[in-house]
């Protein structure tokens, strides 16, 4: 293998390593969630794995199948000074959990004025693409940041999975950490080791002047593929992955729409209500009398997620549904 | 009144002040609500005084007690300040929570109330995680989590009795069982015969108890608790009451057979305890009215302060929704 090769890994490798060194850096993190010590297998998809041996079951605890006991227990530790990491197998599970998240980690700094705090990461993943059908790749970002109080992020990258993993387990408010299980084993660079990702900082990944494209998680890949294409045609796209969701980087999207005058937002979740909505009403509010064009929005088909594949490929969406958005925009 | 262990006077006493605390503060606020002094959705715990009274007693200040929005007797009886405990109650700045909690989530970090709830049967999942937290750090602190009877058929209730057991934490689940959750009476609601019952699911003790008999509340929590600091684990006490003024502030009880709610009203554990208290001889009639008396002062002054104290300001909106600096 050449150097280059070396230095590559993929996302369940980078949180592994940022839970890894977390736990080494402060012993007040802990890891709690389905299946995560190794004894079980150190998680499903292999997250946690070894972390139980190197911590002890102690700060590594596997838990039964009840998404309100592991929130719940994840609330209560962070208010007594843990740093809890819980692991909700997927997004969709996080329903059962809604209580312990919304009404309780989200809000109790407030209700307390400003007694308490609730320092906690819920890990979770999520993404069509493996026929896991309706209750099982449900992208649920605009619930969380609807909700005052949490933040909500989504790496598309290794780097940017360990960076932001350490910034959520150190932030003293509730995170949603965001994880798409078809990206999980695609190779990306190498973190640096100890090097955090802000909250809140999204990342022009390409320059562009023609157009501005706002993606994140496994659709900014989509974006990179049209991005390519549209160079291709002479069209000249900047890219911006936003990393987080809420709060949301308005000064880099602005900067960009700024310069370009058209936007398109991609994303996994439905099109309604959703965080193409909000950057769009944020867009015209600001920009309005200068944009040329609307923004566009690209995102899943309105129903939800289908087993057959025919029907998954054509729910998500793809670089063909999001070059379209930008050809419409365009003209 | 049971035997085995028995409690000291000084116990008895601290009990009997403690219960008559809350049953001031339950008369004047409710008081003040009528007056239109205050405005305020009210749960009222007049009738389970002694539970939370014959509980703290066993606890230390470092423990930790979960509770509803029914929840100002726990509070009380963990020793929370006065006079910003009521300001909280008024929505004032001076509040606990500066006024943001408000009836429903009265908590004081500083004396060992880090949450209290407003949905039912959330507490329990929470006080597994603050009791987790004393487990990893080796302190000996305990957390007591109260709920109705009614918390005991929501899912929230079982995760966290299965949790608490599997990780063996010094939990105490307190069920004050007062006969009726809302508006629906015990048996048309719980298909169990005993919430204590229930224990045995989950493989940890479940023990019934009068919880109107201050000695006997008081032995059941004591050996809970003592069960729970020792690393024992968790025990589910189902305390037994009566909730003599409705579900919240303006029910009328119309629900409760009249026979039924002048059986309890005749059986009010206050009375019942003072009478036994002077009997046995551990206070004269002077002594306990001095306590009373003590009590009603510390509560007007509080009163007081709360009345006077300042509504917080409208900037309060914006802070304390994330860490002071970072962006909501």
């Amino acid at each position: 293998m050449s150097a280059v090769q070396a230095k590559k890994i993929n996302i369940v490798q980078a949180i592994n390593m940022a839970l890894h060194d977390a736990m080494e850096l402060d012993s007040s993190v802990v890891v709690l969630g389905e299946d995560i010590a190794d004894r079980e297998g150190g998680g499903v998809f292999k997250c946690t794995a070894g972390l139980s041996g190197k911590f002890g079951t102690g700060r590594v605890k596997s838990t039964p199948i009840a998404e309100q006991a592991i929130v719940g227990a994840a609330v209560g530790g962070a208010l007594a000074g843990l740093r809890p990491v819980a692991e909700i197998m997927l997004m969709n599970f996080t329903t059962v959990a809604m209580d312990q998240i919304v009404n309780h980690a989200a809000k109790l700094r407030f209700m307390t004025g400003g007694q308490t705090h609730v320092p906690l990461v819920i890990r979770t993943t999520t993404g069509a693409g493996f026929g896991t059908g309706g209750q099982h790749a449900d992208y649920l970002e605009a619930w969380f940041a609807h909700t005052a109080g949490l933040k909500v992020v989504a790496p598309s990258n290794p780097a940017d999975a360990y960076g932001l993993l350490l910034s959520c387990i150190f932030d003293d408010d509730p995170c949603i950490f965001i994880e798409n299980l078809p990206l999980y084993f695609v190779p990306g660079e190498a973190p640096v080791p100890g090097q955090r990702v802000p909250i809140g900082k999204a990342k022009v990944v390409q320059e562009g002047t023609d157009i501005t494209l706002i993606s994140y998680s496994k659709t900014l890949h989509e974006v990179i593929a049209a991005a390519k294409d549209l160079a291709r045609e002479g069209v000249s796209a900047e890219v911006i992955d936003l990393r987080t969701i809420s709060p949301l980087d308005m000064p880099t999207i602005l900067a960009s729409v700024a310069k370009t005058g058209r936007a398109v937002v991609a994303h996994e979740a439905q099109v309604d209500f959703g965080v193409g909505a909000e950057i769009s009403a944020r867009l015209h509010k600001a920009l309005f009398g200068t944009l040329k064009a609307p923004v566009a929005r690209v995102g899943a088909a309105r129903s939800p997620v289908p087993f057959s594949k025919p029907l998954e490929s054509a729910f998500v969406p793809t670089k063909e549904r999001i070059l379209a958005a930008i050809r419409e925009t365009l003209k | 009144m049971s035997e085995t262990k028995q409690p000291g006077k000084a116990t008895l006493l601290e009990i009997y002040r403690i219960a008559t605390l809350i049953k001031t503060a339950d008369d004047r606020f409710i008081a003040l609500i009528k007056a239109g002094q205050i405005a305020s959705p009210y749960y009222s715990p007049r009738g389970q005084e002694l539970i939370p009274a014959a509980i703290s007693v066993s606890l230390t200040p470092a423990d930790y007690v979960v509770t509803t929005y029914r929840g100002i007797h726990d509070q009380l009886a963990k020793g929370i300040p006065l006079k910003p405990f009521v300001a909280e109650l008024f929505g004032r700045a001076t509040g606990t929570c500066k006024g943001k909690g408000g009836p429903m989530h009265v908590t004081h970090v500083a004396s060992g109330l880090p949450v209290t709830t407003g949905i039912v049967g959330a507490g329990l999942p929470i006080a597994n995680g603050l009791a987790w937290a004393s487990q990893l750090k080796g302190t000996d602190q305990v957390t007591v989590v109260n709920f109705g009877d009614g918390a005991s058929n929501i899912g929230a209730f079982h995760e966290a009795l299965n949790l608490a057991a599997v990780w063996t934490l010094p939990v105490i689940f307190v069920c004050q069982n007062n006969g009726y959750a809302e508006h629906t009476k015990y048996e048309y609601g719980t298909g169990a015969a005993t919430i204590a019952d229930r224990g045995l699911a989950y493989g940890i003790p479940g023990v019934e108890v009068d919880g109107n008999d201050a000695v006997a509340m008081w032995q059941a929590a004591s050996t809970a608790i003592a069960r729970a600091r020792a690393g024992d684990g968790p025990t589910l006490l189902e305390a037994n009451t009566f909730r003599f003024r409705g579900h919240l502030m303006g029910d009328d009880s119309h629900y409760i057979p009249k026979e039924e709610m002048a059986a309890a009203i005749a059986a009010d554990p206050l009375p019942r305890f003072r009478a036994w208290l002077i009997e046995q001889g551990h206070a004269t009639d002077g002594q306990l009215a001095d306590i009373e008396a003590t009590n009603v002062a510390a509560f007007e002054e509080a009163v007081e302060f709360g009345l006077a104290s300042p509504y917080p300001d409208v900037s309060e909106l914006d802070k304390d929704v994330v860490a002071e600096g970072a962006q909501a």
